[in-house]
């Protein structure tokens, strides 16, 4: 059943993804305990997320939480109805459909702040120039 | 059998041991973590940016017991869920019995320490004041 095209890569991607979010999890302990440290130290751990580079890597667990979710639900119907089975390929390009869907308005939410002062610098900088000198 | 994990789907391990418990584990933990960690994304991605996830955003959100519970749940949940995973990789590609041995103790050690930091944290938490800025920038 799953020697096929899209059953190999749907597993190899959840396998793929399942490892990732794994790891983010045990990182993700870690950074939440520092707040036993106070203000101080917990605020600049989350300093570490705000920047951009963190905020792709964000990115990326979004994707990856919601295909690794997307399918698991595709791996249960598989497991728990009878003719799961016929729509696996279906259900595999659904998950896939569903999860871009899902993860361009996360995207631009999540990296929008990020953006934000390079555009505000990019349109503002005709007006600082003029109130210069 | 085909080389794709026996875990992964419409193979039922049969016999009533841990292996059937694990299958069905990854299916009701699946099931709730669906529910679960989708809620946590949108609360600290969506409705609240992340540059605003600070220590008083948290000690906000701790005041109420529930949400404690609602971040065990979740920590506890996506952790063996994870590391069973993880059990299953270890599994499928590591056949030296002693190596699969040392890594699967390793990873049993993992989870008690990260689920007791994790636990820990969730339970000692007091909030301190002034809790600090709001949002980062």
């Amino acid at each position: 059943m799953y020697k096929g095209q899209s059953g190999m890569w749907s597993w190899l991607f959840h396998r793929i993804s399942g490892l990732g979010i794994l790891l983010f999890l045990l990182v993700h302990i870690v950074d939440v305990s520092l707040l036993g440290f106070g203000p101080r130290v917990y605020n600049d751990g989350i300093l570490l997320f705000d920047s951009v580079i963190v905020r792709l890597l964000s990115l990326a667990l979004v994707a990856a939480v919601f295909y690794h979710a997307l399918n698991g639900v595709r791996i249960m119907v598989i497991d728990f109805w009878r003719k799961g089975v016929l729509y696996q390929k279906v259900m595999f390009i659904a998950a896939l459909v569903v999860t871009i869907a899902i993860f361009i308005p996360f995207a631009i939410i999540i990296l929008r702040p990020a953006f934000t002062p390079v555009v505000a610098w990019f349109f503002q900088l005709p007006t600082t120039a003029s109130a210069g000198h | 059998m085909s080389g794709l994990s026996r875990l992964y789907g419409g193979s039922r391990p049969a016999g009533g041991g841990f292996e059937t418990f694990s299958w069905y584990y990854f299916r009701i933990s699946g099931v709730a973590l669906f529910v679960l960690v989708i809620i946590h994304l949108i609360l600290m991605h969506i409705t609240t940016d992340v540059a605003c996830t600070t220590y008083a955003f948290v000690a906000a959100r701790y005041a109420n017991p529930w949400w404690r519970l609602f971040d065990w749940l979740l920590l506890t949940i996506a952790l063996t869920h994870g590391m069973n995973g993880l059990r299953v990789v270890i599994d499928d590609y590591v056949h030296n019995p002693r190596t699969r041995i040392v890594l699967l103790s390793a990873s049993a050690t993992l989870l008690l320490i990260f689920f007791m930091l994790g636990t820990l944290t969730l339970i000692t938490f007091q909030a301190v004041s002034p809790a600090g800025q709001a949002c980062l920038h």
